[in-house]
């Protein structure tokens, strides 16, 4: 294991090296890689970590940013945030959804833990109108659909066993929400556009979202924040909470996957020595074959 | 087919009554029981039991994904996150499936280059190399079929640039791309047709698959040495020989499988491509799956689109020339001290193909693309027309069962066949 992480370190160290240049020549700089409880073949989700991420997304990125393939049910599902039942569905009344009656006429209606997160706007092209041109991507599976160029040798490290890393979506949106800076001089940012680190190309529609302080988590039982609320924590806490939106089964996954390859090398070990059982009686003859029955023809 | 080994004997009266009216279980033991096998195959002569299972695999998880996937542009990407959500091991049957294509194409890569290495696609074996081939060409176009089903950025733009090069080829280009679309560009239409074929294509799969092994049961398996069966000593029956010892490679290679589905489900898929669909916003790299890359390569390296498209799809018809393409009468290459070091070139040339197929079309990427795609080509125009005729090859082993036992123990090798059957053309072995 420690062999295998100083391996690692040294490969990383070789891959940095050669994706220096590529940094320095405009690109944007690949975002740096945290600590995901969820990454490796053993990762959970941090239950408190995931609800403190839906905090930030319903209080912050959810005034603009749909989801909604993420239903409030959910969110008290096994291998999620762990609400209860009855918060999910307290949760869900707060917010209405629409409907047709039986006398066909469009109506309100609180929501039910089987409805989906409501959006922010009533459709795409409205939410495009509201910001600038352009819809906001969608939650549900935008850890998945992010991801950055690790390029060679990294990328073949990344797909192995312990060392592998399969959180860059989750990496990049962490990097993202922290990448907001001053352009460098020279740099005109035009009206609308902001200057993201992380960002391809640096200019970005959406504004720096969060500030310190902006979301007052709950306290723990000595009255003192149990986490920084800073920009950091709310960027790391949003990022996991998107992890388990596009990845629900993340959990269920992992676990089983242990279970299935202990399982196959178990049976692999055991295959094995029946096929040196069963060849061990190859010697110059054959059994169980007829020489002259199996002519040409 | 002949009669193998030790023939099917029915026991009861429906057995009898039934083998005389159909005798198919008799074809199933002659194929799979008695059927003779050399006994020095490797582990690399694995890979076809391997390919069966996976052929399996595919079909049986396609068809449950089938039963909740929505083939409609406005539908697709969101049944496919259904099933990822909601189904019951949905992410499991999904992550399988999108993870077994690739497996899929591992071992028949690993099958392909073990033919090619061991000259299996020699005399007697041509017809049987070319229904490989075709299979090949079937699983291509379903992979690429099935990766549009999720109608996700990379599904919908691969779709337009594979049916786009369709459209290069003369006269009936334009004909065959409106069949395919089902209208003036990629959509709903579009992707209707392409699952109805990613539903067809498998099972005509499963035909070449029956006719594949079937031409193999009639020549007989290649081995390591090349050389064919000389008597009983050589081989083994296949079951269960060669059952237990392909009973044990597939399982090791579901832990391969295995590791991929549970830990790295999206690392041979594309980030894009959980981005749905938007025919308004072209990704900045539109990029085939990986087993594509060498052939997307090669098309990209002519500047000419109808010479790419001739290109590529000449790369993969070049294959079924092999047989004939090959001067050697040696088959394996391990007795092929100059030849085998051409083929270790041609797998390091295809695999830097794969690379430069990842890779933006500028600069030296695309010089480089070039020197490869004509040292491919190369491969099978020169290099094995003329390496056959002027490398001196090792000598051979006497037999089988001398490579396996060593050259002390020599057998009597024309025991068990008949005299004239060792200076026949080898229709065995």
């Amino acid at each position: 294991m420690k062999t295998t992480r100083v391996l690692a370190a040294s490969l990383m160290a070789l891959g940095l090296s050669l994706t220096a240049a590529k940094a320095a020549d405009g690109h944007s700089p690949n975002p740096p890689r945290e600590n995901w409880s969820f990454a490796g073949v053993f990762g959970k989700f941090d239950k408190a970590q995931l609800q403190r991420g839906f905090q930030v997304y319903r209080e912050v990125c959810a005034n603009c940013h749909s989801m909604t393939l993420v239903r409030f049910r959910n969110l008290a599902e096994p291998g999620g945030p762990g609400f209860t039942a009855a918060q999910v569905k307290a949760l869900a009344a707060e917010y209405k959804v629409s409907e047709l009656n039986d006398n066909g006429e469009q109506v309100e209606r609180p929501a039910r833990p089987a409805d989906a997160w409501p959006s922010p706007f009533p459709n795409e092209k409205a939410a495009a109108a509201a910001n600038g041109g352009k819809a906001p991507p969608d939650f549900s599976v935008l850890a998945k659909a992010r991801t950055y160029e690790r390029g060679f040798p990294l990328f073949v490290v990344d797909a192995m066993p312990f060392v592998g890393y399969s959180e860059q979506g989750v990496d990049y949106i962490h990097a993202l929400l922290n990448g907001y800076e001053d352009p460098p001089a020279g740099t005109e940012v035009p009206a609308g556009a902001n200057y993201n680190k992380y960002y391809d190309g640096h200019l970005i529609a959406m504004a720096k979202p969060l500030s310190d302080g902006q979301v007052t988590y709950a306290k723990g039982e000595n009255g003192e924040p149990v986490v920084p609320e800073t920009v950091d924590q709310y960027s790391r806490d949003v990022s996991a909470f998107m992890a388990w939106a596009a990845e629900p089964h993340l959990e269920a996954r992992k676990a089983l996957g242990f279970r299935v390859i202990l399982f196959l090398i178990v049976l692999s070990g055991l295959l094995y020595y029946v096929k040196k059982k069963v060849w061990a009686d190859v010697g110059g003859e054959v059994h169980g074959l007829q020489p002259e029955l199996h002519k040409a023809g | 087919m002949s009669a193998h080994g030790t023939a099917y004997v029915p026991k009861s009266g429906l057995a009898k009554w039934f083998e005389s009216r159909l005798p198919l279980v008799g074809l199933v033991h002659s194929s799979f029981v008695s059927f003779p096998v050399p006994r020095n195959l490797n582990y690399f002569w694995t890979f076809g039991a391997i390919l069966i299972m996976m052929l399996g695999v595919q079909i049986a998880t396609g068809i449950w994904l089938a039963m909740h996937y929505d083939p409609s542009a406005n539908a697709a990407f969101n049944s496919v996150e259904h099933i990822m959500r909601d189904v019951n091991y949905g992410w499991l049957l999904r992550y399988m499936h999108a993870n077994g294509a690739s497996m899929f194409f591992v071992a028949v890569y690993i099958h392909i280059f073990r033919g090619l290495y061991y000259g299996s696609y020699k005399a007697p074996r041509e017809v049987l190399y070319i229904l490989g081939v075709i299979i090949y060409l079937l699983m291509m176009a379903t992979a690429f079929l099935g990766y549009t089903l999720p109608w996700g950025q990379m599904s919908y733009w691969g779709a337009t640039v594979i049916t786009n090069i369709l459209a290069a080829i003369p006269i009936v280009g334009d004909t065959i791309q409106s069949l395919l679309w089902g209208g003036y560009s990629v959509g709903s239409p579009t992707l209707n047709r392409f699952f109805s074929l990613h539903y067809l294509l498998p099972f005509m799969i499963v035909g070449v698959v029956v006719l594949h092994v079937w031409a193999l049961h009639v020549t007989g398996q290649n081995n390591p040495t090349g050389i064919p069966i000389k008597s009983g000593k050589d081989v083994v029956a296949f079951t269960p020989y060669a059952t237990i010892k392909d009973v044990f490679a597939a399982a090791v290679f579901m832990i391969f499988f295995a590791y991929w589905i549970f830990y790295q489900p999206n690392y041979l898929g594309h980030a894009d491509n959980y981005v749905p669909a938007n025919p308004g916003v072209t990704p900045k790299h539109i990029v085939p799956e990986w087993y594509f890359l060498p052939f997307y390569a090669i098309l990209r390296a002519v500047p000419d689109k109808l010479g790419g498209v001739i290109l590529m799809f000449g790369a993969v018809l070049i294959l079924a020339f092999a047989p004939w393409l090959d001067t050697s009468r040696v088959r394996s290459s391990n007795y092929r001290p100059i030849y085998r070091q051409f083929f270790w070139l041609f797998v390091i040339v295809c695999i830097i193909l794969g690379w430069l197929g990842a890779k933006p079309p500028e600069g030296g990427y695309v010089i480089a693309s070039q020197i490869c795609t004509a040292y491919y080509f190369a491969h099978f125009l020169l290099v094995m027309p003329l390496v056959g005729l002027f490398e001196t090859p090792n000598r051979l082993p006497g037999s089988i069962l001398e490579s396996v036992t060593g050259p002390g123990k020599q057998v009597d090798s024309g025991s068990g066949m008949p005299v004239g059957a060792a200076a026949a053309p080898p229709s065995k072995g």
